[in-house]
């Protein structure tokens, strides 16, 4: 019987001919992830091992990114925690305030993770480096330390689920719309311990920054990963971004799927997820009139530069509706940078949005754009669960840059369309 | 190895945000965790729970984010053993890898209420509702991840065998 593209990765990984779903396997690891939150927990394990010395100091990366610039005293002891380890250890990819960017924006972006590598990470959207047809997946501190030390992780074998994209997607709408469609049809358990492998002609229409928000989002609907196919634009983002050797996996022809489910990309529309799961979703079209209080654009789902171009397109010559408040967070340093190099965050401040530097901040609700009782936020990020940005009597819509955008400008749930765009 | 305790219930994809919001991870200490566990949906859990107690929901639960401030805040908090009829999958790691039991029973996720008491044989996977006197049959852990568990978490497993 055929493979996956996972299952031949992980086959890979742990020296085996073949692997089958079900199947409990050691793999090696390529890459290891843990940031300012889960990184601290991870230390105090390790201690708990006798062997101290990490496998590679090449392949672990600690990003401090949640609460960073430190908010407060506690964090700021947690990142100092990470940085003395770092420190000792001589971790290579330790990257401080000043050079660090949103975890999973920033490791494609240093070319840290290729196709056909494995990695994990002690964050749960560590699924997003699947679009570069990389096995990613989230885990909790315990398996990351013990991945620092050992370079192994143990895996069950997952199934899969095949997600057949064909189609054109229409303007205005992105990566971000795709995956919330498809969380809205299958539900936020819909790929329970399974992989989501993406492929279909329509693919070629999504750029890489499309693709980031696809799988990244992958675990809002419970799976461990979701993996694209390697194509010319995934070559060339690797040879631009890194110097790393990329091996390039294809699932059988005769792989075995748990099913199989069309999409056509030129039937969509910009999408919304109404509080308080990705799987409420509506498009925007039938959302009614919801009035919001704020817009965050940013995250490790939609902090890209062709996520702020997108967001600039809808707000050039614009301004944020009167008592709105719009936060911008550019996921990386460089992606800031070439924000300003390309006019883009000066569009955003004279439409009346503030910009920040890079910090997962307000997705997780831990600063930078706190939600009071009663207030309604747009956002780019990717969980509405209660209390996820504040108040638990707050409430977040999940939306596209594009939207977010739009929601901006009126000052209730829209799409560019409604601005004539 | 068995648990027993009062059954505190719950519904579909109990989140990670709501098991501890993001707003306590500036600690990483269970007990100091524990004091917030499932306040967000539940503001009494925390004065509430006895040691020993139990907690029952539907299905994903533990769905969202890896922290492991999760199950850590709730096996600080008393809880025993959490049943239910799917667990998301980096809640059901981290919960073996912290130590804190958990066993997938749809039919017992669906049938316990809130109030009973239960108890579990984790050897044989058979969960009792000692009020109903209805017994059930959970889905017992594969031998590998009964080694890690025997080994009380990942770390002590990793010890052992690298000895």
């Amino acid at each position: 019987m055929g493979m996956t593209m996972t299952q031949k990765i992980l086959a890979a990984h742990a020296g085996l001919e073949s692997v089958s779903a079900g199947q409990l396997i050691e793999a090696d690891l390529d890459m290891v992830l843990a940031n300012d939150i889960t990184g601290p927990v991870a230390i105090h394990e390790v201690a708990k091992l006798n062997k101290k010395t990490v496998f590679d100091k090449d392949k672990i990366a600690l990003v401090p990114d949640h609460f960073t610039p430190n908010k407060d005293i506690k964090s700021a002891e947690h990142c100092k925690c990470v940085r003395e380890y770092a420190k000792e250890h001589d971790i290579t990819n330790y990257f401080e305030v000043g050079e660090m960017g949103i975890e999973h924006a920033l490791l494609p972006e240093k070319g840290l993770i290729v196709a056909g590598e494995t990695c994990i990470g002690a964050d749960s959207h560590t699924c997003t480096y699947g679009a570069l047809g990389a096995f990613s997946t989230g885990v909790g501190s315990t398996d990351m330390g013990a991945g620092m030390i050992t370079g192994k992780a143990w895996f069950k074998v997952p199934s899969a689920i095949k997600f057949v994209l064909t189609g054109k997607p229409n303007k205005w709408v992105s990566g971000k719309d795709i995956i919330l469609h498809i969380i809205g049809m299958i539900g936020v358990d819909g790929a329970l311990y399974r992989s989501m492998e993406f492929t279909g002609d329509g693919i070629q229409y999504l750029s890489m920054d499309d693709r980031f928000s696809i799988s990244n989002m992958a675990i809002e609907a419970g799976a461990k990963n979701g993996i694209f196919p390697v194509d010319e634009k995934t070559i060339a983002y690797m040879e631009e971004h890194s110097v790393k050797k990329y091996t390039v996996y294809e699932a059988d022809e005769d792989a075995e799927y748990d099913e199989t489910i069309t999409i056509d990309l030129s039937k969509l529309e910009p999408t919304v997820a109404f509080p308080h799961l990705p799987e409420n979703t509506k498009t925007v079209s039938e959302a009614g009139e919801v009035k919001i209080d704020q817009v965050v654009i940013g995250s490790c789902t939609n902090g890209r530069i062709e996520d702020l171009r997108c967001a600039a397109k809808v707000l050039e010559g614009r301004h944020i509706a009167k008592g709105i408040r719009c936060i911008i967070f550019p996921a990386t340093q460089s992606i800031y940078l070439q924000a300003i190099e390309e006019g883009l965050i000066q569009t955003f401040i004279k439409a009346g949005a503030v910009v920040s530097t890079p910090t997962c901040g307000p997705c997780l609700g831990g600063h930078m754009g706190i939600l009071a009782a009663g207030e309604r936020a747009v956002s780019t990020t990717n969980r509405n669960f209660v209390g996820r940005m504040g108040h638990i009597d707050s409430e977040v819509y999940l939306a596209s840059p594009a939207v977010a955008a739009a929601s901006a400008v009126t000052g209730k749930i829209s799409e560019p369309a409604e601005l004539g765009l | 190895m068995k648990a027993c305790g009062t059954v505190h219930k719950y519904g579909d994809n109990v989140d990670t945000d709501v098991i501890i919001p993001a707003r306590y991870l500036n600690s990483s200490d269970g007990n100091e965790l524990a004091k917030y566990c499932m306040e967000d949906i539940d503001k009494e859990f925390a004065t509430r729970v006895k040691k020993g107690d139990i907690m029952v929901a539907n299905k994903n639960f533990g769905c969202g984010s890896s922290r492991e401030h999760a199950p850590l805040a709730i096996k600080c908090a008393g809880i025993s053993c959490v049943i239910a009829e799917t667990f998301a999958r980096i809640f059901y790691r981290n919960a073996i890898n912290i130590g804190l039991p958990i066993i997938e029973c749809p039919e017992a996720a669906k049938e316990i209420n809130a109030g009973d008491t239960v108890s579990i044989d984790f050897d044989s996977g058979v969960i009792t509702d000692e009020t109903t006197g209805k017994s059930y049959q959970g889905q017992a852990f594969p031998p590998f991840m009964q080694k890690i568990i025997k080994a009380e978490g990942l770390m002590n497993y990793i010890n052992e065998n690298n000895q």
